[in-house]
C-alpha cells in the first residue's frame, strides 16, 4: 500500500566517521554505521551517549562537526532536513496544538502542494491505518498519550518518506501502554516496510523492535549487530553490562590465555570455556557469564554464600558472594534456596565470554565464531 | 464549629478572608473606576455645571462638551443672531443659545486620526520588529546575546524624556519634528526593547520541535515561523500589542516637545481645549472620554488571546 512493489524505493542510510561537538563536548565521536534498507534499526544506549544527537544529524537538524552522512549513496550531509525526505517521530510528539487532528496530518501534504482532495483522501487513508479515524476532527489538546502518539507517528508515515527516525517515541508513554505500542509500531514497520530508525534507552523495547541494534556509549558505537547477536555474544563488557535484566556477571582475574585453550584458572578455580582463538599475556581478565547460564551444584569449585532472592514468578534472581565477587543466578522459582546457605555454581560452558578488563573488549573465542547459540 | 474548621482544607481560603478579598477588590475597583466615571459624567455637563461647588452629582445631561469639542464657535452680538436664518438642527440651536455661531470644525479629529496614524502604527512596527528579534534571540546561537539583550533593556532604565534634548536637535537636523514618521520611529524605538523583552519569554516557552517537526516535513524556517510559531506566541503578541499600544497612544511629553500641527496626537490637544473664560472642561472631558475608546476596543478584542493555556498538553514537559 504504501510502497510500490518490486522495491524501487531504497532507503540506506549510512554514516561514515560522525563527530558532533558542542562546545567542548564531545556527544558523538567517530560513528560509522550502515542501515540497510527496510531495517528496523534501533539505536541503545543510555541518556547522553549521543544516540539522539546522532539521529538529529541524519535528520539534518543538526549539522556533523565531521563526517559524512550518505543515503542511498548521496552525501546528503550538508543538506536542509527539508530536502532529505526522512519523517521524524518527537519524543514529546510536537503536535501543533492550533490544529485539529486533520490538519497536522495533512500539515507535511500542503507543504508538497498536494490538492485538496488528493490531501483528504491520503489524511483518512493514513487515520484509518492507525485506528486514529474517528478522531480526525478532535482537537489535538484533547487527546490521550496513545492517540497523541498515533497523531504523531500518523504525520511521520502520511508524506510515505525514505525513511522514519524515532526519538524514543514511546518514553513519554505508560509501561502497559508502551507494550501496545510497541508491538504496533513494529506491525505498522512490517506493513509499511520503510527503513526506521528508532532511538531508545530501554533494552526491551530495543529487543522486541529491532531488526538490528547499535548500542551506543559516551559517543561511541560499541556493537552492532541483530538483538540476539548483541545479547549472547557482547562485543565489550559495556554492552554486556547493558543488556540483560540483571546484567551480565563479571568474575574478575589475573591471568594470560592461549589460542586453542579450552579453560581458565580464575582465582585458583578451573573454568571450561569455548575455545580461545588468541593469545593474550598476563593482564587484568574478566570471565563474563549471564546470570541464565548460571546453575546452583553442589559439586562446583566456584563456591559462595547465598546473599538473598528476588522472586520474579517463573524465575527468582538469587545472589551470592564469592570470592570472585558478587554472582547472580536466574534458577527456577521452585528451587529451594536459603540465604545465607552455602552454595556451588556451575556456569554452562559454551555461553562464557572473556574479556580484555583493561580495554573492555571481548576476548575472539568460539564463542563468537558459531552459526547459531543454542540453550 | 472545630470539627468543620478542621475538614475544610488547608488550602482554600476560609469564609472570612474570601469577604476580606472582596472587600479590597471591590475598593480597588472604585478607586480606579472613580476617576474615569467623573470624566465621564463631566462630558455630558454644561460649562458652568462642571466647575459647580459642591460638586453636582445630579445635573441635567448637555450635549454641549461634544459640540464643543468638535467645533470652533465665535460669539456674535444679538442683532446679528436675530438676522441669522433660524437654526435647522440641534446643534445650531444649542451654539445659539450661548449667543454663538459655528465658525467651523475644531482639530480634535485630525488630532485623533493622527493619534490612531502614529499609535497603531509604531505598534504594529514594534510588534514586528520585537517578534523577529525575539526569535532570533531565542532559537539562534547569537554572539553576545546576553549582553545584547542588556543593552536593549538599557534604553529603558530612565525615563525616555531624559533624552528629550538630543531627539529634539536630532530630529531637528533630520527633518524629523512634527511628522508621522518621526513619531512612529520614536515610539517604536522605545517600545522596540519591551517588546523583545517580553515576546523572547513566549517564544522561549514554544517547543523547538514544533519548527523542527515542520522543517522536516519540507517548510523552510521562515515558513515554520509563520505557520507554526506564530500562532501558538498569539497571546504574547497580543499581549505585547496592547503594551505597547498604551505607551504609544498615551505618551505626552514627547509629542508636546516633538509635534505642534502637522503631526499633533490627542494627549497634547486635549488639555488647550479654551472655552470662554478658561478651560472648557466638559469639552477636555468629552475629548478625553471618546480618547479612551480605541484602546478598550483594541484590549477588549485582543481580551480572547490573553487568555493563556492554547498550547497545554499537546507536549508534554
Amino acid at each position: 500500500m504504501f510502497r510500490p512493489a518490486g522495491g524501487a524505493i531504497v532507503a540506506e542510510i549510512r554514516i561514515e566517521n560522525l563527530c558532533k561537538e558542542f562546545g567542548g563536548f564531545v556527544a558523538v565521536r567517530g560513528s560509522t554505521l550502515t542501515i540497510e534498507d527496510r531495517c528496523f534499526f534501533v539505536l541503545l544506549g543510555p541518556s547522553g551517549c549521543g544516540k539522539t544527537t546522532t539521529l538529529r544529524m541524519i535528520a539534518g537538524l543538526e549539522l556533523p562537526t565531521s563526517g559524512r552522512i550518505l543515503l542511498d549513496g548521496e552525501d546528503v550531509t550538508r543538506r536542509r532536513a527539508a530536502e532529505r525526505d526522512i519523517a521524524f517521530v518527537f519524543q514529546l510528539y510536537a503536535l501543533y496544538p492550533h490544529m485539529s487532528v486533520r490538519e497536522n496530518l495533512g500539515f507535511p501534504l500542503r507543504c508538497q502542494g498536494m490538492a485538496r482532495a488528493a490531501r483528504r483522501r491520503r489524511v483518512e487513508e493514513t487515520a484509518a491505518l492507525l485506528r486514529i479515524d474517528h478522531l480526525l476532527d478532535r482537537s489535538v489538546t484533547g487527546l490521550s498519550g496513545g492517540d497523541r502518539q498515533r497523531v504523531a507517528l500518523g504525520r511521520a508515515i502520511v508524506r510515505r518518506p525514505k525513511a522514519f527516525l524515532m526519538d524514543e517515541p514511546l518514553g513519554a508513554l505508560d509501561t502497559e501502554f508502551r507494550h501496545l505500542m510497541c508491538s504496533e509500531l513494529r506491525n505498522l514497520h512490517d506493513r509499511i516496510g520503510a527503513t526506521s530508525v528508532y532511538v531508545t534507552h530501554d533494552q526491551l523495547e530495543a529487543m522486541s523492535l529491532a531488526d538490528r541494534i547499535a548500542v551506543m556509549n559516551h559517543g561511541v558505537v560499541e556493537q552492532v549487530g541483530p538483538p540476539q547477536e548483541v545479547y549472547d555474544r557482547p562485543a565489550t563488557m559495556y554492552v554486556a553490562d547493558f543488556l540483560g535484566s540483571p546484567p551480565m556477571n563479571f568474575l574478575a582475574f589475573d591471568g594470560s590465555v592461549h589460542r586453542g585453550d579450552r579453560q581458565v584458572r580464575v582465582n585458583g578455580a578451573v573454568v571450561e570455556v569455548p575455545e580461545i582463538h588468541e593469545d593474550r599475556a598476563a593482564g587484568p581478565l574478566a570471565l563474563g557469564v549471564r546470570p541464565e547460564h548460571v546453575s546452583l551444584s553442589d559439586v562446583s569449585a566456584v563456591r559462595g554464600r547465598v546473599l538473598g532472592t528476588d522472586y520474579l514468578g517463573t524465575t527468582q534472581i538469587v545472589t551470592v558472594t564469592t570470592a570472585h565477587g558478587s554472582v547472580k543466578a536466574r534458577v527456577p522459582a521452585a528451587l529451594p534456596v536459603a540465604v545465607d546457605e552455602v552454595v556451588g555454581l556451575e556456569f554452562r560452558t559454551p555461553h562464557l565470554a572473556l574479556f580484555d578488563a583493561a580495554s573492555g573488549r571481548a576476548l575472539p573465542s568460539a564463542l563468537y565464531y558459531r552459526e547459531t547459540t543454542d540453550g | 464549629m472545630s470539627v468543620d474548621a478542621q475538614s475544610q482544607s488547608v488550602l482554600a481560603p476560609g469564609p472570612w478572608s474570601k469577604r476580606f478579598a472582596a472587600a479590597v477588590v471591590i475598593l480597588y475597583a472604585g478607586l480606579a473606576v472613580l476617576p474615569l466615571l467623573w470624566i465621564f459624567l463631566t462630558g455630558f455637563k454644561t460649562p458652568p455645571d462642571s466647575i459647580a461647588y459642591p460638586p453636582k452629582f445630579v445635573f441635567e445631561p448637555s450635549l454641549e462638551g461634544y459640540v464643543n469639542l468638535f467645533t470652533t464657535r465665535s460669539r456674535q452680538s444679538d442683532d446679528y443672531l436675530a438676522g441669522l436664518p433660524p437654526p435647522t438642527n440641534w446643534v445650531d440651536r444649542l451654539v445659539r443659545s450661548r449667543n454663538m455661531v459655528i465658525a467651523g470644525p475644531s482639530k480634535f479629529g485630525q488630532r485623533f486620526v493622527n493619534s490612531v496614524i502614529i499609535g497603531f502604527g509604531s505598534t504594529a512596527l514594534a510588534v514586528v520588529l520585537g517578534t523577529l528579534a525575539a526569535y532570533g534571540f531565542s532559537r539562534f546561537r547569537v554572539p553576545l546575546a546576553d549582553d545584547l539583550l542588556f543593552f536593549i533593556l538599557s534604553t529603558r532604565m530612565m525615563p525616555p524624556i531624559a533624552v528629550a534634548i538630543p531627539i529634539y536637535l536630532m530630529y531637528r537636523s533630520l527633518g524629523l519634528t512634527d511628522s508621522h514618521l518621526g513619531m512612529i520611529l520614536l515610539y517604536t524605538a522605545v517600545n522596540v526593547s519591551l517588546a523583545v523583552w517580553l515576546l523572547k519569554g513566549f517564544i522561549d516557552e514554544i517547543p523547538r520541535e514544533y519548527e523542527e517537526a515542520a522543517m522536516i516535513d519540507g517548510y523552510t524556517r521562515f515558513q515554520a515561523f509563520w505557520r507554526v510559531v506564530l500562532p501558538q506566541a498569539a497571546t504574547g503578541i497580543a499581549a505585547t500589542a496592547i503594551f505597547c499600544l498604551i505607551f504609544a497612544w498615551n505618551e505626552y511629553a514627547f509629542a508636546v516637545l516633538l509635534t505642534s500641527g502637522e503631526a499633533q496626537t490627542t494627549p497634547p490637544f486635549i488639555p488647550f481645549i479654551i472655552g470662554e473664560g478658561g478651560q472648557d472642561w466638559p469639552a477636555v472631558a468629552a475629548g478625553t472620554t471618546l480618547f479612551l475608546v480605541p484602546i478598550v476596543v483594541f484590549t477588549v478584542l485582543l481580551r480572547r488571546h490573553l487568555l493563556r493555556g492554547i498550547t497545554f498538553g499537546a507536549v508534554r514537559k
